[in-house]
């Protein structure tokens, strides 16, 4: 099928090569990383992570959101969602690979990286995190492409695949449950030691995925002339609903803890990035914007009949999306570091190789799903 | 295989269990005549194992001196890079009220906030740091001193968000070019691996005690067996009203304060 990847109009082409360009830029920045150093970032003493480590996080709840099309449609056999079952597991696939690559990003010795398998910590939450990202990646990568396969010959999914289409849905949870745990266990991280950081990560996910694919399934009716299909993509419209209340409750339930209790240490990381900590708040413009854009997603997708309108659906889920991601792209992983465990202060730049790096790895992570969606929509078409 | 239950739950990251004793936590807790044990308390307490530790008296402490912090970073190597970003520290001075951030109280005597503190990696008995590693390039002696593997490092910082005290540092770039002299008796860094205080391991492993506290004029450091009764930093310890730092934490530091 990888041919169906290997012919296309002029804009197919035009659109990959830009993608190139900008991932090129990327990698040239990488390459000047690595001779100098992880100190080209932003990143410094006490802000230890920046965007790499946000955006990964970010993207684990993409890949996670693939269960909210799976789920429907392999468990309560809700046939709307069978024509784009396998977009949502190509952007599993795209979403994975991008974490890998911002992980891969961060690392101070990229060439060690197989130090974590071959001395398997347990007691490490990022030896399970990259176990069950591995294992999403192949059944994502599996369950989507034999589905494909056996469309093309037009024959029904092997029996075989059936245990790992099940297994791929409650993997789908763990993953970012566990990428959760990555922040929710840690002593003195007040931000982070929350029980229901999980829970919140989840809810912004089953958000900010169905929200992504809604815009993609928009953008391929135009580019690509393939129609998801009303009913799906209303009914996605109805998860990104659920998803982003939840969303916002949870964050609501940490004002109340925080604020309502009174203790100081609780409340400092929000008033840095929601207020502003003594003086400091450099985050507080994105944070708002991330309040009012998702609360006018909100009440757009709550507002009787408005997003049946195809344009302002798209505009609804553009404005869910970018809330979502400077809350968990930027917000929570650099305000966690702000104040230090001395609580000082100390803010956190992103530098332009640092930038050029995220953007490339955008843009690869997008021609991945360029290229999977290219091989899924042509097998489709060719029915 | 020798790994017994203590180990195999450690191993797994269940260190509390162990100082629940096991699964005695079952067994009838509380009832007003028995008190949670705090975090307070170090857990390997066999007097047959050296278990390290250091008490810091502030009252001897001058202002302005900085012996203990220059010669524990020309001993091992630690680069100035002349800037916060690429800091690199392995003790270093404070203010009190960023070492004990529950106890600067408003009406705090004069001056004391802001009075410059030694700190240091606190060496915990039980140690998120060590917890959180993917590799176990960080981990902890039988003695008790964490020690970073800087061989196996791979340089994703967990552990620096792990401690609870910010006593870790990153080698965001090529640490060599910035020393102004090199010990040739301590490995110097490359850039991409995480580093902090080790005790003074290549130290005290010969007998001898760690530079910071050799380094002292005043006696503000003192080093010894926690575990041994008759040492002197037990007898200290005996004698004086000492602090830990987020005891609440339970991470259980080996250094203490008296303030």
């Amino acid at each position: 099928m990888i041919e169906k990847a290997l012919t296309g109009n002029r804009s197919y082409f035009g659109w990959l090569a830009l993608l190139a360009l900008v991932a090129a830029n990327g990698v040239y920045f990488y390459g000047q990383q690595l001779t100098y150093g992880l100190g080209i970032t932003g990143m410094s003493r006490d802000i230890s992570w920046g965007v790499y480590i946000a955006q990964f996080t970010f993207m684990v709840g993409v890949a996670a959101s693939a269960v909210m099309l799976v789920l429907p449609y392999y468990i309560h056999n809700y046939k709307a969602f069978g024509k784009i079952v396998v977009l949502g597991e190509f952007l599993a696939v795209a979403a994975v690979s991008m974490c890998m690559m911002f992980i891969m990003v961060d690392m101070g010795k990229p060439m060690r990286f197989l130090n974590v398998m071959l001395y398997p910590s347990p007691h490490s939450i990022l030896f399970w995190d990259a176990t069950v990202l591995n294992v999403y990646l192949f059944l994502n990568l599996l369950c989507g492409w034999v589905a494909l396969e056996s469309e093309k010959k037009g024959t029904p999914p092997p029996k075989w695949l059936k245990p790992f289409i099940y297994l791929s849905i409650p993997w789908a949870f763990s993953i970012h449950t566990v990428t959760a745990f990555l922040y929710a266990g840690l002593p003195g991280r007040h931000l982070w030691l929350t029980a229901i950081m999980a829970p919140r990560f989840l809810a912004s996910a089953f958000a900010a995925g169905p929200a992504l694919l809604i815009l993609l399934a928009l953008l391929l009716r135009r580019v690509a002339k393939f129609d998801a299909g009303d009913e799906a993509i209303q009914k996605l419209a109805t998860i990104v609903t659920y998803g982003v209340i939840a969303n916002f409750f949870f964050i609501g339930l940490e004002f109340f803890t925080a604020y309502y209790s009174g203790i100081p240490s609780h409340q400092h990381n929000l008033d840095y990035l929601f207020f502003v900590l003594e003086g400091h708040g450099n985050l507080v413009p994105f944070l708002w914007t991330s309040v009012v854009l998702g609360f006018a997603g909100m009440g757009g997708l709550l507002w009787p009949g408005l997003r049946k309108n195809e344009r302002i659906l798209g505009l609804i889920c553009g404005a869910i999306f970018i809330s979502l991601w400077i809350d968990k792209g930027i917000g929570l992983v650099i305000g966690g570091f702000i104040p230090n465990p001395l609580e000082e202060i100390t803010e956190y730049y992103i530098t332009w190789p640092e930038f050029s790096i995220t953007l490339g790895i955008w843009a690869i992570g997008a021609m991945i799903l360029t290229l999977l969606y290219k091989i899924a929509l042509s097998v489709k078409k060719a029915q | 295989m020798s790994i017994d239950r203590r180990d195999f739950l450690k191993k797994l990251g269940l260190g509390s269990m162990v100082s629940l004793g096991g699964f005695g936590f079952l067994k009838k807790m509380g009832g007003p005549e028995e008190a949670i044990a705090s975090g307070a308390t170090l857990e390997t307490a066999d007097p047959n194992k050296v278990r390290w530790g250091m008490v810091i008296e502030m009252g001897k402490c001058q202002e302005g001196c900085t012996d203990c912090i220059s010669v524990c970073h020309l001993t091992h190597n630690v680069p100035d890079h002349g800037n916060k970003k690429d800091e690199i520290k392995w003790i270093w001075k404070t203010g009190y009220k960023h070492l004990f951030t529950n106890e600067a109280h408003q009406y705090a005597q004069d001056g004391l906030p802001d009075k410059p503190f030694l700190t240091l990696c606190n060496h915990c008995d039980n140690p998120p740091c060590t917890r959180v590693c993917p590799t176990e390039a960080t981990f902890a002696r039988p003695d008790g001193i964490v020690q970073m593997d800087f061989h196996r490092c791979i340089g994703c910082r967990f552990c620096m968000a792990g401690c609870p005290y910010g006593s870790r540092s990153f080698n965001w770039r090529d640490p060599r070019p910035n020393l102004k002299e090199i010990n040739p008796n301590f490995p110097t860094r490359e850039r991409g691996v995480v580093e902090k205080c080790n005790f003074c391991t290549e130290r005290i492993d010969k007998g001898e005690r760690p530079a910071c506290v050799e380094a002292c004029k005043e006696g503000v450091l003192t080093f010894g067996n926690l575990n041994d009764p008759n040492s002197e930093i037990r007898q200290l310890l005996a004698e004086k009203r000492t602090n830990q730092r987020k005891p609440e934490l339970g991470t259980k530091p080996s250094v203490f304060y008296i303030v």
